[in-house]
């Protein structure tokens, strides 16, 4: 049971795919303008990353090794499709919203990063809680990313006013912002994770 | 002619692929340590991404919108993309070896470069033509090469500077690259024609 | 597993031919539903556009094409019981401060400007993107002018309209968007 648990928190905290491996950074700084853009962003390649782990460690054995990696990005691109189809017949203005940056997930380092690296290697379970925690991991850094530039750029968090707008500085909302602010959050999360080891 | 300069001032200034539209930003993180990597990682990209673009316009136009396979977009190119860019190493290694050990390290980088997929995906989008296309792919392709090697010659700077222990490495490249987005937002707006 | 020849063909042409065929079954199954996510849109902004006017035929149905000064615009007549009484025009621009912008306008049978909803944009948030709130907001509202009384620039230009603070670009593009649908509208109603 410990196991299970450790391979679930370790994609949130040790290997916290945005703060720690520092991989996927293009939707992590493109669609950060507000807390919930990022976090349903997090959550997209959080569905594709547990359905291609799980599918990943079921055909790991049946896969040659010299063209698994061509074969995990088969199974990817299939998965983020289904997704790009999806979204748009249910969530159409979230999905233009994102726009570009959901049929990219497919080239996130992180999905093919995880099958490479844990999918190809364990069992179906261990891959599907790994997907969950990494998956985890990477919306929760994006939903952090994306309140502290609303909450810096327009004075709200989730669309709730923290403080009038006329205080805000636009500049977090923009792309700079978006470079300064993941740069200064990673900073923290290394300085609070060497001061606790 | 005046769309083309258009499309190539805004791809390369005003609509940045790294500092505006945020593509590209792995490799313009993990290779611009050094100028001359960053220039080789910038040609390599220049090279797939023309070729790329041309390849998957071209399939769009004749495969995919004619059978009304559009959904099966992002599964076609993102494998064009990957059995090009393995094609390409096999063919440079046979024919140019010279160009081969200068991008040959960069080209397996490449696949999972945001960049080529989003710029081929765009083109698609835009409703471009094939020649705006390979316009727009070159000049967003000299963009990137040009953020990544101003990028670089950044870093190499700071590498002899003293910076705070937490703020080392990655966290201060951030904020340079941040800084320069700001200096690339004093092209926007800007229109020809 | 070995890597012979024939096992990579065939195990790589096997999981292409499973994805393409999963993805050809969750096309047809979504094919509807975002067909109708599209047309409630639709919907939804004609009756945004229109707001005092009843109608009661759908004006989607009847939704036609008018080329005016050489851009494509599409009309979408609201009737009640045959009679012409409002018109909604999806309309375009594509020198926004970041290319395209597509707006809808609604227009009363006189030519006054009912209201408006944004369709599409990619304008700078915080500057650009205001135009949703802007142009509605009673301070600088457009609704109930007319093209035929008032002069649709921004007041920089000599205009009637106060443009967005700091976002003189994309108001400008919004209302020559604008100017192009009161065209459209006039040229459709002269038809009828």
């Amino acid at each position: 049971m410990n196991d299970k648990l450790k391979i679930l928190f370790n994609g949130i905290i040790a290997e916290n795919p945005t703060f720690v491996l520092m991989l996927g950074m293009c939707p992590t700084l493109g669609t950060t303008g507000s807390a919930i853009n990022g976090m349903s962003m997090g959550l997209a390649t959080m569905a594709v990353l547990i359905c291609s782990n799980v599918v990943i460690s079921l055909i790991k054995n049946f896969v040659p090794s010299k063209v698994r990696i061509p074969a995990y990005i088969v199974v990817i691109a299939a998965f983020v499709s289904v997704l790009q189809l999806v979204m748009e017949a249910y969530v159409p203005s979230l999905y233009a919203t994102l726009g570009i940056f959901i049929p990219l997930i497919v080239v996130n380092c992180i999905v093919l990063g995880r099958a490479e690296a844990f999918a190809s290697r364990h069992g179906v379970l261990d891959s599907c809680l790994d997907g969950i925690g990494i998956g985890l991991g990477f919306t929760v850094a994006l939903t952090i990313l994306g309140a502290v530039r609303e909450l810096l750029g327009t004075g709200k968090v989730f669309d709730l006013t923290v403080y009038p707008e006329q205080f805000g500085s636009l500049v977090f909302v923009l792309a700079p912002g978006a470079f300064i602010a993941l740069g200064l959050l990673i900073a923290l999360f290394t300085k609070f994770r060497s001061a606790k080891c | 002619m005046l769309e083309y300069i258009s499309i190539i001032i805004t791809a390369i200034f005003v609509n940045n692929i790294v500092f505006a539209q945020f593509l590209g930003i792995c490799p313009f993180i993990g290779v611009s340590r050094k100028l001359s990597s960053a220039v080789g990682m910038g040609a390599a990209v220049t090279f797939v991404m023309l070729l790329a673009t041309a390849i998957t316009w071209a399939l769009q136009d004749l495969v995919l919108n004619p059978f009304g396979l559009g959904f099966m977009q992002t599964i076609v190119f993102i494998l064009v993309i990957a059995a090009l860019v393995q094609m390409l190493e096999i063919i440079l290694k046979k024919i140019a070896p010279v160009l081969y050990s200068a991008l040959g390290v960069f080209l397996p980088l490449i696949t999972t470069n945001c960049a080529v997929l989003g710029v081929a995906i765009t083109v698609v989008q835009k409703g471009m033509n094939l020649g705006e296309s390979i316009v727009y792919a070159l000049a967003t392709a000299v963009g990137f090469t040009m953020a990544i090697a101003i990028f670089a010659g950044i870093r190499e700077q700071l590498a002899w500077t003293s910076v705070p222990k937490a703020m080392r490495g990655v966290p201060i490249a951030m904020i340079c690259a941040g800084l320069l987005a700001m200096a690339f937002m004093g092209f926007s707006g800007i229109k020809i024609g | 597993m070995k890597s012979t020849l024939v096992n990579m063909v065939l195990s790589l042409g096997i999981i292409t031919i499973v994805a393409a065929g999963a993805l050809a079954g969750v096309y047809t199954a979504t094919k509807q539903p975002i067909e109708e996510a599209k047309a409630a849109k639709q919907k939804a902004a004609i009756g945004q556009v229109l707001p005092e006017i009843s109608f009661n035929n759908n004006p989607a149905d009847e939704a036609a094409e008018v080329t005016v000064d050489g851009e494509t615009v599409t009309v979408f007549p609201a009737r009640q019981d045959g009679e012409l009484v409002g018109l909604a025009v999806e309309s375009h621009d594509t020198n926004g401060f970041s290319g395209l912008i597509t707006v809808m306008y609604g227009f009363n049978p006189s030519g006054d400007i009912t209201g408006y909803a944004v369709m599409q944009h990619a304008e700078t948030p915080g500057l650009g993107s205001k135009m949703g709130e802007w142009f509605c907001n009673p301070a600088h509202s457009i609704i109930g002018l007319n093209a035929a009384t008032s002069n649709l620039t921004v007041s920089k230009d000599g205009g009637d309209v106060d443009a967005i603070t700091a976002a003189t670009i994309s108001s400008r593009a919004f209302l020559r968007a604008l100017t192009l649908a009161d065209k459209a509208s006039k040229q459709f109603a002269d038809r009828q």
